[in-house]
């Protein structure tokens, strides 16, 4: 039998985004520490639809990390205490027993509220299809080999490119800026050749975007990078800063 | 009697699609604008179909569940993506991956399909470098490839362990493109849940808008389903939480054939179930099997110890390792395609060597790739996976063997569609994981990206336009037409009845009950007595069901119970089918592997003269045995032999 716990959430329940939500708290007992958190949550919603009440709803689909549908704050982290993971991949070996753990919505005017844990981040759709991409149709692209790419490069595109798009960054920033997840795309593409023909455009609408939005200003803190479940590092900030102000003193 | 017309275009095998593309009818620009289509599913095929109609001109709807299109499960897929490019050098060709494609899938796909498939296997690496997929690439700038099951080249193009992200990112961003220009409409968090024909043509969709849980219509020229696979049926699945078989059971439902149902890949290396709170199983890359080698204790005594915690797996010597695969397959080893695998783990933990403390796993051993190769390259490879597995089990794989054992992943069976990736509704179009064509009978690794991309970006922008050139006269359709009202009304209905239930069990609940039949008896191993009973007792669960679920909150409304009680109502019937077709196939073949069939040594035993069709189950009535329909299967290329992966 696997060791257990017993733990009491503190969970954020809102019916929709006009009213105005509040902390339910929730005891359980018997939680396996091998269980994962977002298991911990379907054992607190099977005892909820036991009960007779309507079960909490938050967010998730792959739970393996990658979908970045999850998006829970946890103890006053996105994604929880534990570093480099989702939610989905939070585990509750990381907590103690008799454990209170706060479970919250992330918290951004860019992500509206749509029930208890489950918020609204089709803001990060608006910002790619402003320009989060390179603009080639199917068919009639040169061979796959024709153009070289040294290795650092594609390994640096590649790493800006693993992020999920989950919103940690925004909830982690005091400024709810969406800084750490544009410059993540934009300097994928600028680091490839295929990328750099329409990069300086890129930035500029992207970044316009993502201010039309609501989203804050980038002030540095590196909330973002140490909140991030994907380690996406805040140097793509910087390459996105210089694409930017190159884009418009061209202008 | 109905007969199958797979529309296969006459000719040589390698000139049949350009011969296609040469003949087919086409849409002039200025008619694409006015010809509606809706893609339901943003995946590869969803997602690359709908951005590549939308550059063609046609105006796209396209639906998807989860609250982007990034999210399809297409994002999960970690090793990589097959294409002929022969980059290595090392003897691959069209034909090659045509061959592999077909004996991988145990001789039981269609020639035409797979050959085309192949071809255009190309493209799509072309496509995706072209749109900024960072795919790994040699010192020289040039790309990278790596090995997979049931191939002896390298042709698996990869980026890190997260290839289905980056690819599927690739086809977001085209996505994105066309919504910026207007061609496509996004419509996340809906659910199709039913299909509308008028004039027995595919012409709308119901959806329920699952943040508001009205329920809407939306009507079109053509309907595509990109909707993924049913293997959520066994509840415990490598997919995601919302992968579900419901779009494409309401096809089935309304007329469209649904083909080789009992045909589900069992991935041979997942993390092992740990308990009964377990939501979902994660998949470790097939990537891994290029480094890692699979063994078992020789000893009954160190199994039992290991089992009991007495015993570690560092601690058994190299002479009292059985790396099974290794001796029952020299000519492919740890590489052999993932059915085999499957059922070589399962036949070692039967016999009493798995591992684990259930006894139901067996150890994936990177020690030797380690020492020839160093920490920092089997880092650099599979860091990712290793990162996951710790996160996971909390054991580091770069100190102690990973324990794996085999998972539901992938169906290769699906709606049945012709060469034109048309069902057997005109107008209705499958792609995808949601269809059955290219995989037979088992998928080889790296093929499922493929086959997404190649139906999405270069298969179905041509293949639909054959048919919409006779719809351009056709004016839209009205939303308020008697079959759109029927359809919504049986719809609600059909939530009215569930919300009335008021019983004592989740939804969650009732699909653990038919994930454990369906892994009993329509699992790894099916005997014509499991598959009675199994159709027996999902009866029972169907009866439970529609009398004692409860479902929260209300039908009108957000409410996610609701939204699983309704795919669970469809589980239980394809689970249901996937009994019935495994009964009625009395063979084994690929992922299908009926005990009663095997060679003496183990291996699937198939039944050419008898079973070399394509099983075509046409819907007949709720609760009423549904009609069998045969498209055979001619192989003029290949010579169809047993499949062999020993010398």
């Amino acid at each position: 039998m696997d060791k257990t716990i017993n733990i009491t959430l503190k969970i954020w329940r809102q019916k929709n985004p006009k009213t105005k939500g509040n902390f339910e708290t929730y005891p359980l007992k018997n939680i396996s520490i091998e269980s994962s958190f977002l298991e911990m949550l379907d054992i607190l919603n099977e005892q909820l639809i036991h009960e007779g009440k309507e079960p909490v709803v938050f967010d998730h689909d792959c739970r393996e990390g990658i979908c970045g549908m999850c998006s829970l704050y946890v103890n006053g982290h996105p994604h929880g205490p534990d570093e480099d993971v989702t939610t989905c991949q939070l585990h509750m070996r990381k907590f103690k027993d008799g454990a209170t753990i706060t479970v919250e919505p992330w918290r951004s005017a860019g992500f509206p509220v749509i029930r208890d844990l489950m918020v609204d981040r089709t803001a990060f759709d608006k910002i790619i299809q402003a320009g989060g991409y390179v603009s080639v149709n199917t068919g009639g692209v040169p061979d796959a080999n024709s153009i070289p790419i040294s290795k650092i490069n594609a390994d640096e595109a590649m790493d800006s490119a693993s992020c999920i798009g989950c919103g940690a960054c925004v909830a982690a920033c005091k400024n709810a800026s969406a800084m750490l997840f544009v410059s993540a795309k934009v300097s994928q593409l600028a680091l490839l050749p295929q990328g750099r023909i329409e990069a300086a455009h890129r930035a500029k609408a992207m970044v316009a975007k993502m201010d039309e939005l609501g989203f804050g200003n980038c002030t540095n803190t590196g909330a973002c990078e140490a909140e991030c479940p994907k380690n996406i590092s805040i140097s793509n900030i910087a390459r996105l800063n210089r694409e930017f102000l190159t884009a418009k003193i061209k202008d | 009697m109905t007969t199958i017309n797979s529309k296969i275009p006459e000719g040589k095998l390698s000139e049949k699609w350009s011969e296609y593309k040469s003949h087919q009818k086409l849409v002039n620009p200025a008619n694409k604008r006015r010809l509606d289509v809706i893609v339901v599913g943003t995946g590869l095929a969803g997602g690359a179909a709908a951005a590549s109609l939308g550059e063609l001109g046609f105006n796209v709807l396209n639906f998807c569940i989860q609250d982007s299109p990034r999210r399809a499960h297409s994002i999960a897929a970690q090793g990589g993506i097959n294409a002929a490019k022969n980059y290595q050098n090392d003897g691959d060709s069209i034909y090659r991956l045509f061959y592999d494609t077909i004996k991988g899938g145990d001789y039981r796909a269609r020639e035409a399909n797979v050959y085309r498939l192949a071809e255009v296997s190309g493209n799509i690496i072309d496509q995706c470098v072209a749109q900024g997929v960072p795919f790994a690439r040699e010192y020289g700038g040039l790309l990278d490839n790596r090995s997979f099951g049931g191939a002896q080249v390298s042709r698996t193009f990869y980026a890190k362990g997260q290839t289905g992200q980056q690819l599927l990112l690739g086809a977001y961003s085209a996505l994105s493109r066309q919504v910026q220009n207007g061609t496509v409409k996004l419509y996340t968090r809906y659910e199709m849940l039913d299909i509308v024909l008028i004039d027995g043509r595919a012409r709308g969709i119901i959806v329920r808008n699952l943040t508001t849980g009205k329920l809407e219509r939306f009507a079109a020229h053509a309907v595509v389903i990109a909707t993924g696979g049913y293997g959520n049926t066994f509840f415990l699945s490598t997919n995601a939480m919302g992968s579900n078989g419901s779009a494409a059971w309401q096809c089935y439902k309304k007329g469209a054939y649904f083909a080789n149902p009992c045909f589900a890949q069992i991935h041979p290396t997942c993390i092992p179930v740990h308990g009964e709170f377990q939501s979902k199983l994660t998949l470790m890359s097939e990537s891994l099997r290029n480094d890692g080698r699979i063994w078992v204790p020789k000893n009954k005594e160190d199994a039992e110890a290991i089992r009991a915690g007495k015993l570690k797996p560092t601690q058994i010597k190299e002479e009292n390792r059985d790396y099974y695969l290794e001796r029952r397959y020299p000519a492919f080893g740890n590489l052999v395609p993932r059915d085999v695998a499957s059922r070589a783990a399962k036949e070692r933990c039967d016999a009493g060597y798995g591992v684990g403390s259930t006894g139901l796993a067996v150890y994936l051993d990177f020690s030797d790739a380690i020492k020839r190769l160093g920490v920092k390259t089997v880092e650099a490879r599979y860091g990712n996976l290793f990162q996951m597995y710790e996160k996971i089990v909390d054991e580091n794989p770069y100190e102690t063997p990973m324990m794996i054992y085999p998972a539901i992943h992938y169906t290769m069976g699906g709606i049945w569609v012709d060469y034109e990736l048309q069902t057997s509704i005109p107008g209705l179009f499958a792609a995808g994981e949601a269809n059955f064509s290219d995989h037979g009978a088992n998928r080889l690794g790296a093929s499922a990206l493929m086959q997404g991309l190649a139906d999405g970006y270069f298969v179905l922008p041509y293949t639909i336009q054959n048919y919409l050139a006779d719809q351009i006269q056709v004016p839209r359709f009205s939303t308020s037409l008697p079959e759109f009202e029927a359809a919504e009304k049986a719809i609600n209905d059909k939530i009215h009845k569930l919300m009335n239930i008021k019983g004592k069990r989740s939804v969650d609940n009732i699909h653990k009950q038919l994930g454990l039949i369906m892994w009993e008896f329509v699992g790894m191993g099916r005997n014509k007595e499991g598959l009675q009973t199994a159709l027996k007792e999902i009866k029972e669960v169907k009866r439970e069901f529609w009398s004692n679920v409860r479902i929260p909150g209300s039908g009108s409304d957000l409410n996610t119970e609701m939204e699983k009680a309704l795919r669970l109502a469809d589980f239980i019937e394809i689970g249901e089918l996937m009994a019935y077709d495994a009964l009625h196939r009395e063979e084994s073949c690929g992922g299908h592997f009926r005990e009663e069939y095997q060679t003496e040594d183990g291996e699937a035993l198939r039944d050419d003269r008898k079973f070399s069709y394509v099983a075509c189950w046409k819907y007949t009535g709720d609760d009423k045995e549904p009609e069998l329909l045969k498209e055979d299967l001619n192989y003029e290329y290949i010579k169809v032999q047993q499949r062999n992966y020993k010398s």
